[in-house]
């Protein structure tokens, strides 16, 4: 019995971990914009595919051992990821900020983004599933019953480790600092001289950046790449942010950890049918207590 | 302006008319298969097959009814793999493309909803690959070219009881897939029927887009069952046996004919290897006009063709036999849909590539299957053969 919850405790680490990753963009965007980038799982999966392309092409064209492929693979994917990120910004949601349209209209283009890069991915690769290469070669430990791989092992010290780097740079450095001045008050930061759109993009950056971290670690731990692989993930990593408390790295953190728990645990005890209806009940419960999430503040908006 | 308009019109109607005239010497057949959505390789596996028997078959001039000859026209429709979207393009093929007759769709998650469309609309279906029994049942103008999942789960539990020596079974299914779900269902019914009630240890599901199974896969493994009883779609099973693995399962799996795609071995790789699943027929070992027809499509194609490509060639076979059993086309769209039921009642025993088939009076065929093993090569190797 106890192996069997040390067991499912480590599966609802893992799972969680993607949840986490994923989330944290949705939190570092809605802090800084206020806006709920919607296309953000899709930027997931374009991450798990440039990680896949990536992977293939130095293990098979270049040749090179699966250890290097993987150091090289992590920065392609994460600089390649943020570029797609970035884009979306410039070509999408900027021009709208800059007319000065409602935040619904930038939401409903966010929307319309993730359509666009899933539906642009089934035209161009085609529907038939890819196969994520072995950059690893995974080997399942087991300590008295409980079975657990380096590569699970990996992707949850990847999850914390990303977590602190985040908290660091929004609490601890300048750039942090105009971001939170920018949730704050947007109109007064720029008569402050913070140049306002670079550090939007450079939320944007970090943002994708930890999505595409994530899509390639997905690719290694489910290595099975579809275009639509992002879409149920990304609004379930959604509701992870909303819970933790939307706009807070640790609610974004804690909230993918709890959701992937929640899940995992579910399926545990009670039979594997009831799984979304029983976590999703849980999810409303907290937020009908506490409806800012574990992390959130109130903010009154002024019309 | 006007000028052009009337010119457009004009062009239009005189296509139109070409079209038409043109449409009395085609028969259409309507393809209802998944070319994109979870399961696209079973979509292209049938459109090659059938692409092969349309150049075939208008390559010598056409097919012959009633004395006269006709070139066929075969309609490639996407259903997405999704149930609903399966019910709109069975509707476009009958009512938009004016179809004679239509094959498709391939799983019974598709197959169950459309065929109650095609029964509507008085227009005769086959599906190649879908064996849950609802497919057919009480509807006339449907038919099948596989075999049926109260056949399919027998088989597989008298096979795993013998090969694997098993006391215990586990099931994980997909609940949103009416094969999945109705083959999990028979197969404890079957099994507990056997080996006494609660021999099946574990009865666990998952949904369409799941991608993490470990919480399923640590409920089954604590219960330590003899083997797992997976019957998924080819791309769940990959995730699934790889997962099981990781987690420090060692025992077999025992799948069903959804594992017979070409893709399994690409998606599954090394951790696929020496399970067996049961299926429609074995592409290694075959003979006769099955190696003929393996052959061909392996040079044409590239790969070995999968259950869902030979079944298609089967059923685009039956239904051009029975057109050519109905003795002539009158023309009348209705009318000829008729002739083609009637004709498809009337086919004796018909000798297809995946086994002899005789339909009864569900339109099910009786057919034998077999039960294959993934060899350490990755290919589908021929290791038992049951018969109703």
């Amino acid at each position: 019995m106890l192996e069997s919850i040390i067991q499912n405790l480590i599966n609802a680490l893992q799972w969680g971990s993607f949840y986490a990753l994923i989330a944290l963009g949705y939190t570092m965007v809605y802090g800084v914009l206020t806006l709920i980038n919607f296309a953000h799982g899709d930027v997931f999966m374009v991450g798990a595919y440039i990680a896949f392309f990536a992977a293939t092409f130095i293990l098979s064209t270049l040749g090179l051992p699966g250890w290097v492929a993987l150091a090289l693979t992590i920065p392609i994917t994460m600089i390649l990821t943020s570029i797609v990120g970035v884009s979306l910004e410039r070509i999408a949601y900027r021009p709208l900020r800059r007319k000065g349209a409602h935040r619904l209209y930038v939401v409903i283009t966010a929307l319309m983004c993730g359509l666009i890069l899933e539906n642009g991915n089934l035209a161009i690769f085609g529907a038939s599933r890819k196969a994520f290469p072995e950059l690893i070669s995974v080997h399942v430990y087991t300590i008295g019953g409980v079975s657990f791989t380096n590569l699970k092992i990996a992707v949850i010290g990847t999850a914390i480790l990303s977590f602190f780097i985040l908290q660091w740079i929004v609490t601890r450095t300048k750039v942090g600092m105009a971001m939170r001045a920018i949730s704050y008050d947007k109109f007064a930061v720029p008569l402050m001289g913070i140049p306002i759109d670079n550090i939007i993009v450079i939320t944007f950056i970090l943002g994708s950046a930890f999505a595409g971290l994530a899509g390639l670690l997905f690719g290694m731990s489910y290595p099975i790449l579809e275009p639509y692989m992002g879409a149920l993930i990304g609004w379930k990593a959604f509701i992870a942010a909303v819970v933790g408390g939307i706009g807070d790295i640790r609610g974004a953190f804690l909230g993918g950890f709890l959701l992937g728990a929640v899940e995992i645990l579910v399926v545990a005890v009670f039979p594997s049918t009831y799984r979304d209806l029983i976590a999703f009940t849980v999810l409303l419960v907290i937020l009908s207590v506490k409806p800012t999430g574990l992390f959130g503040i109130a903010k009154t908006t002024k019309i | 302006m006007k000028k052009k308009l009337a010119a457009a019109v004009f062009t239009c109607s005189a296509l139109f008319i070409a079209g038409t005239a043109m449409s009395a010497n085609t028969i259409k057949i309507g393809y209802n298969i998944p070319m994109t959505g979870d399961i696209p390789k079973v979509g292209e596996s049938s459109k090659f097959s059938a692409e092969m028997l349309k150049a075939d078959i208008n390559g010598a001039g056409g097919l012959e009814v009633g004395g006269k000859k006709y070139m066929l026209e075969f309609i490639y429709e996407d259903n997405e793999a999704k149930a609903e979207s399966a019910v709109t393009t069975a509707l476009k093929l009958i009512d938009k493309d004016q179809v004679l007759a239509m094959i498709g769709p391939n799983s019974s998650k598709q197959a169950v909803p459309a065929g109650q469309v095609a029964d509507d609309n008085q227009t005769v279906m086959v599906t190649p690959w879908s064996t849950n029994p609802d497919t057919t049942l009480d509807r006339p103008w449907v038919f099948r070219a596989a075999f049926l999942d109260p056949f399919q789960g027998p088989v597989a539990v008298n096979f795993a009881v013998k090969t694997f020596n098993a006391k215990t079974a586990a099931v994980l299914y997909d609940l949103s897939n009416d094969y999945s779900k109705g083959l999990a269902e028979i197969f404890r019914d079957v099994f507990e029927k056997k080996l006494g009630k609660g021999s099946v240890v574990a009865f666990e599901s998952h949904g369409t887009k799941d991608q993490d199974f470990s919480a399923q896969l640590t409920k089954i493994i604590s219960a330590k069952p003899d083997f797992i009883f997976l019957p998924d779609n080819y791309n769940q099973v990959a995730l699934i046996v790889k997962q099981a693995h990781q987690q420090g399962y060692k025992g077999q799996f025992m799948g069903s004919d959804a594992w017979g795609s070409s893709e399994l071995m690409t998606l599954c790789g090394d951790d696929c290897k020496g399970l067996y699943f049961s299926t429609h027929y074995a592409a290694a070992g075959a003979t006769g006009a099955t190696k003929e027809f393996i052959d061909r499509y392996t040079k044409k194609y590239g790969y070995v063709p999968d259950d869902v490509a030979a079944l298609t060639w089967d059923a685009t076979r039956i239904v051009l036999q029975a057109i050519q059993g109905t003795g002539g086309l009158t023309g009348k769209l209705r009318k000829d849909r008729k002739a083609v039921l009637k004709a498809m009642s009337a086919i004796p025993t018909f000798a297809g590539i995946t086994g002899n088939m005789k339909f009864d009076e569900q339109g099910d065929p009786v057919k034998c299957a077999v039960v294959v093993k993934i060899s350490d090569s990755g290919t589908f190797e021929f290791a038992e053969s049951v018969c109703p």
